[in-house]
């Protein structure tokens, strides 16, 4: 202890009176330092417990969309994202978009295509390269994400995504999940369903995709020569969208 | 020459009706951000597509001014007219004022405001916006010390480091702020680095305009005098200072609208893009530019304050108006994610993003202006940063100057 200790020294005899307020202030730190250090306890706590080992960079995630097989007008993996990460239906121009179908016509030759498209969790994100405080960040295995806590809401991200894959919160959300906390005010975009990646399964839009036979979308992890997606890209030529800007990005098409 | 001597300036009714207006607006606009700040930026005319409106027009032409500002200071500081030095103080007084009111915009702006502290002790240093919040505290700190040199009775022999110092860091914190629309390869309407010169350019332009509007407002309010002769001086250079805007404005657009790519965001933002050929043309270029350019340089009106503070006054619209062609005209243009194709979706892909502002961002914008008023009329009140008299003979130039 104490705060009012060290400063009474520094300054020599003190008033009764600035001695309480000294102790009041130093009471006041106490009050306010303590339930932090009693969070920092937990959070030092968690690692010990075993149940995360955080993410490696040996693994890099990706997906592959396979654009033959994506039917125009189907919504299904859009669906699935809104409702795993509790979005709720669209229903204004302001409302956030983690995926979406982007329909597609050849100016010249009338070809119509069909992608979902969402963060392309690049290896070089621009978002964050100009995020202030470094909210925006990229976890070790490539899934690009927001953290909500030192988020402030600048939107330079949503300025420097040339994939237009983030959404400002515009509006009080009220119905959450507890896996995916969201909050008005701050930035957010797909986040691969890390909640789901990390307990070992895939992405909601993914499995929303198979399980209607389409298996337009595959996720995997791309530095593993063995997985389907590495071998998937292996066999036919995938594309980045603005390949151009040479990002690096973790989600590739084929048939574009 | 006569010796000048600064003075604060006089609390008249007058001052006072000025100070409560600009308090009223102010009230206004904490008012519209507490709004906005409740609501959520639904409230705005912003959305997923153009996620900075006109708050940030607002913010981004104070903080570019703000640079601007500073030019008469560092004329007599840095370049030797010490015939300028009776009007060097306001100069930087400006400077700080106006910085001040485009960062509380920006600011109040944030989807999460209450959460500076986070942006003051999380630094991302490969983000320009981060490298701008150092810039800003840098200028802050430098240009305090430089008003304190000029004003503290002995300490005028580091008038000329202070203001050298100043002056690089100005460039500095306006290639800053520039860059951060010129390192964004996400837009086709940026990406460039003239946008870093272009906005020098422009400070110089603005912060001119800004100080003559004050000085001969302040001037004409407390009765002082303000020599044409000498105000005609530094019309004349600001006459320059747009020639050289209009000269990086036209280059970057010239090399933007020969590169196929960008021909399209060309076109649409000179030509066919609805009000933003409007503002570029009419607003920035014709009233902005070249009027102001004619009346400024026109041998009978250079001298004249009434022409002068309505040239700048010009300048001023014009500003605003490259601010809102630059910073939303940019974002309306559709990013093209499928070059060679048609793209729609639900989330607006391939169409032009629409954008009305709403009277809350009008509001909040005015608030930065109501906030470099009253602190540059908190400054002039209370500190001696105007001379009594600006005469020419006050301010006449040293033999052979």
């Amino acid at each position: 202890m104490s705060t009012g200790q060290q400063v009474n020294n520094g300054v020599g005899p003190v008033s009764f009176a600035r001695r309480k307020v000294v102790g009041a202030l130093a009471a006041l730190g106490g009050v306010a330092i303590a339930p932090g250090l009693v969070l920092y306890e937990f959070a030092q706590a968690a690692p010990d417990a075993g149940k995360s080992t955080g993410a490696s960079s040996k693994v890099r995630w990706g997906m592959l969309i396979d654009t033959t097989l994506c039917t125009p007008g189907c919504t299904a993996c859009v669906d699935a994202c809104r409702t795993e990460n509790g979005l709720g239906p669209v229903t204004r121009a302001t409302d956030v978009q983690w995926i979406r179908k982007v329909e597609l016509k050849d100016r010249k030759t009338g070809a119509v295509q069909s992608a979902p498209v969402m963060c392309q969790h690049c290896a070089e994100p621009p978002c964050v390269d100009v995020c202030p405080t470094g909210a925006s960040f990229k976890r070790a295995d490539g899934i690009v994400l927001v953290d909500r806590h030192t988020c402030i809401g600048c939107r330079y991200c949503v300025m420097a995504c040339p994939y237009m894959a983030r959404s400002f919160v515009h509006e009080p959300i009220t119905e959450q999940k507890t896996e995916v906390p969201r909050g008005k005010g701050c930035v957010e975009s797909c986040t691969l369903c890390v909640q789901r990646v990390d307990r070992g399964s895939t992405p909601a839009c993914v499995e929303a995709c198979t399980a209607i036979d389409k298996g337009a979308m595959v996720f995997g992890d791309l530095n593993d020569p063995q997985s389907d997606i590495a071998r998937r890209i292996r066999a036919r030529a995938s594309v980045q969208i603005r390949a151009d800007l040479r990002l690096d990005t973790g989600v590739r098409y084929q048939g574009l | 020459m006569a010796k000048p001597m600064l003075m604060q300036i006089e609390g008249r009714a007058g001052f006072w009706t000025v100070a409560a207006l600009f308090g009223a607006l102010l009230a206004a606009a904490l008012g519209a951000a507490h709004y906005m700040e409740t609501n959520g930026h639904v409230v705005t005319g912003m959305n997923n597509q153009i996620v900075w409106g006109l708050p940030h027009v607002f913010a981004v032409f104070l903080i570019v001014a703000a640079s601007g500002a500073l030019n008469v200071a560092s004329i007599a500081s840095v370049f030797g007219r010490s015939d300028y030095k009776p009007l060097a103080p306001l100069s930087g007084w400006l400077a700080v004022a106006l910085l001040t009111g485009g960062l509380a915009v920006l600011v109040l702006d944030l989807g999460r405001p209450e959460r500076l502290v986070v942006a003051m002790t999380h630094y991302n240093l490969k983000s320009i916006f981060a490298w701008n919040m150092l810039l800003y505290n840098g200028f802050f700190l430098l240009v305090a010390i430089y008003l304190w040199t000029m004003l503290q009775p002995g300490a005028q022999r580091w008038s000329k480091a202070a203001g050298s110092a100043a002056f690089v860091w100005r460039l500095i914190l306006t290639t800053g702020t520039g860059s951060i629309f010129g390192f964004l390869i996400a837009r086709e309407a940026y990406s460039s680095a003239v946008l870093a010169p272009t906005f020098i350019a422009l400070s110089l332009v603005y912060g001119m305009a800004i100080y003559f509007v004050v000085l001969i407002a302040l001037c004409a309010g407390s009765g002082r005098e303000l020599g044409g002769a000498a105000l005609g001086r530094l019309a004349r250079l600001q006459g320059w200072f747009i020639v050289v805007a209009l000269y990086l404005v036209a280059v970057f657009h010239l090399t933007n609208g020969y590169m196929a790519k960008q021909a399209g965001v060309e076109r649409f933002l000179l030509w066919d893009g609805g009000v933003y050929p409007l503002l570029f043309w009419i607003g920035q270029i014709l009233l902005g530019s070249l009027v102001p350019l004619a009346i400024l340089w026109h041998p009978r009106l250079h001298g004249s304050h009434a022409a002068v503070a309505f040239a700048s006054l010009l300048v001023i619209g014009g500003g605003i108006a490259q601010m809102y062609v630059t910073i939303i005209g940019a974002q309306a243009w559709p990013i093209d994610l499928f070059p060679g194709r048609e793209a729609h979706s639900s989330f607006f892909d391939g169409v032009v993003h629409a954008y009305v502002p709403s009277v809350a961002e009008l509001l909040l914008g005015l608030g930065g202006i109501a906030i470099a008023a009253l602190a540059t009329l908190a400054g002039v009140r209370f500190l001696r940063l105007v001379p009594q008299s600006a005469s020419d003979a006050v301010l006449a130039p040293p033999a052979g100057g």
